[in-house]
């Protein structure tokens, strides 16, 4: 009978640095990355930063780890489309840059096209962007975002404040 | 006279401070957070698990003796430390945290009555807002918080004012973790005192950086952690006068905490196992016992003179720096820098210094009632151990000029 090499065996016979120095490493990202020209433009020049007033859709998101908030606001005109955004985000400059970007990819678009643009922002985060995704604009841009896993919830967090207001709009009586 | 040690012969004990990362030199800033832990930590719990592991007040077998006397001798190490005055008083839980909630749970309901008061501070930690909002809603009693200035001092006139005959409890932390600010322990507890009220303090920030003894003191109770004391995570430590500890009533039942067990009656078990239901973290005491050997020997003279000049010297480097507004500056404090920065956000800084090798913490640091007072909603904060040196601090500023050109 052939005995099994215990867990242990294997790395036993290896010292500890030796173990540490070949564990795999993260890539390096140049710091441009994650601060790349059109996540800086958004971030430095938000597009739709307002508050509006009779809002059809509104939500406010916060990120506990860091007390972060995303605020939108929808109007919608007589066909259901999207006519006014206002949007404002408290935060670092992913949260800022993705709230802006999100919101540029609204217009008169319905609230199930809105949806569904939301749901293919959520995929490319978790997934990767693919092929189809360039209808997602200069979100792509935070596909970078991917690179640093805590980050993913800065660049969610308006996605989310959008969502949740979306499901309380429809929820609303009438 | 102090025995000075060469920093950089102590940071050989730290087999992590050795790390690149992202291929940088590590360069440990996070110590509020967690601190790292020396060789003989680590081979204390290895070797417990290598030789002793057994379950400790249990067997008449020799591995279970040895667990039991290596556990209680750990206990005894963190009596001396704390300069209590029996075993008795040092009840092992896992962090602070829980320390917090079985004084809560046990004394609080005990004791906490509709219309009492429950005074913490401005600055505490949400661990010492929370468990007493939970026992006050219960209650009906109220949170008292005491205000702090924009220094962040604690404003003991306003403490004195709110101290009376309702007075439960005063429950404030040792040292800030958000802002570094050392309270007037001494001060608090004799003014609560005065007014019949019993003290707890939150030592979590404070045990590893200063000598703290409770006959001096003379709070009633006294709650940290072994993870930022150079120990293990998932052991902590309450301190409890004995005749507190005596008259409280057990926080969790189980196994361990009794003497005999009928449907009809329980017997509980005599101090301090009546509040360690339960086997305990055994490797974890252990360890804890081997941090507390490894700060002795390096001494709080040294420690706290090398953090001292630590504190010092960043404090300077980094009130330098254009756009930068250190939050937290009062007379004493400890070796703990908070900023802000005009020109990014704090998870920003903690991104760029990160991709430099520069772990530093960054966010509302579990004390987001400090934020809201100073009206900002995070920080990014530099906490040093002893074993950090003026190089890591100059990292730091270089780092920060990189957050600089990128947000400029």
């Amino acid at each position: 009978m052939k005995l099994r090499q215990s867990p242990c065996a294997k790395l036993d016979t290896i010292p500890i640095f030796d173990r540490l120095i070949s564990m795999p490493q993260l890539p390096d990202v140049p710091l441009d990355g994650l601060y790349g020209d059109l996540v800086m433009d958004h971030y430095r020049n938000p597009r739709n930063h307002a508050s509006i007033s009779d809002a059809d859709v509104e939500a406010e998101e916060f990120n506990p780890f860091c007390g972060d908030r995303a605020t939108l606001q929808l109007k919608l005109d007589g066909q259901g489309r999207v006519s006014e955004i206002g949007a404002r985000a408290d935060g670092c400059s992913i949260i800022q840059a993705a709230t802006s970007m999100l919101c540029d990819q609204l217009h008169g678009k319905s609230l199930d096209e809105v949806a569904e643009i939301g749901e293919r922002f959520r995929h490319a985060m978790k997934n990767g962007a693919g092929d189809d995704d360039l209808e997602l604009g200069d979100l792509l841009a935070l596909q970078v975002v991917r690179q640093y896993p805590v980050r993913i919830k800065c660049a969610l967090l308006p996605l989310t404040a959008l969502e949740e207001g979306i499901k309380a709009y429809r929820a609303r009586p009438g | 006279m102090t025995t000075v040690f060469d920093v950089n012969k102590v940071r050989d004990d730290f087999p992590i401070l050795k790390q690149w990362v992202n291929g940088y030199p590590l360069v440990y800033l996070d110590n509020g957070a967690t601190s790292q832990k020396p060789q003989s930590v680590i081979d204390a719990i290895v070797n417990y698990y290598t030789t002793t592991n057994s379950n400790v007040h249990r067997g008449v077998h020799t591995l279970s003796q040895q667990a039991t006397d290596s556990y209680e001798g750990a206990r005894a190490k963190v009596r001396q430390f704390i300069n209590a005055g029996d075993d008795r008083e040092i009840i092992f839980t896992r962090n602070t945290t829980e320390g917090i909630n079985l004084v809560a749970h046990s004394y609080g309901r005990q004791n906490v009555g509709p219309g009492d008061d429950i005074i913490v501070s401005n600055m505490e930690h949400h661990s010492n807002i929370v468990p007493w909002q939970m026992l006050c809603e219960e209650k009906g009693a109220n949170l008292r918080v005491v205000p702090i200035d924009d220094t962040g001092e604690l404003l003991m006139d306003e403490y004195e004012k709110m101290l009376g005959p309702r007075t439960k409890l005063v429950s404030i932390t040792h040292v800030s973790n958000a802002l570094g600010t050392i309270l007037p322990v001494a001060e608090i507890v004799e003014m609560a005192h005065a007014h019949g009220a019993p003290v707890l303090f939150d030592g979590a920030q404070a045990v590893p950086h200063m000598p703290v003894d409770m006959k001096e003191l003379d709070c009633e109770f006294y709650v940290f952690s072994g993870h930022k004391l150079f120990g293990p995570t998932g052991i902590g430590v309450l301190y409890g006068k004995a005749e507190y500890l005596e008259a409280m009533p057990p926080f969790l039942g189980g196994g361990e905490m009794i003497k005999s067990v009928t449907f009809e009656k329980t017997i509980y078990n005599d101090l301090p196992y009546k509040f360690e239901g339960g086997t305990p973290d055994i490797a974890g005491a252990i360890g804890l016992g081997a941090a507390i050997d490894y700060v002795n020997d390096l001494g709080f003279d040294w420690i706290t003179s090398h953090e001292e000049e630590l504190l010092r010297y960043g404090t300077e480097a980094l009130s330098s720096i254009e756009g930068l507004k250190i939050i937290g500056t009062a007379a004493h404090k400890s070796s703990i820098i908070s900023f802000v920065m005009d020109k990014a956000h704090p998870h920003d800084i903690g991104t760029i210094l990160d991709e430099q090798g520069i772990a530093v913490r960054t966010g509302h640091h579990c004390a987001q009632p400090v934020m809201q007072r100073f009206r900002i909603p995070a920080t990014a904060r530099a906490s040093m151990a002893f074993y950090n040196t003026k190089e890591d601090i100059d990292a730091l500023v270089k780092g920060i000029d990189q957050v600089l050109e990128v947000f400029s």
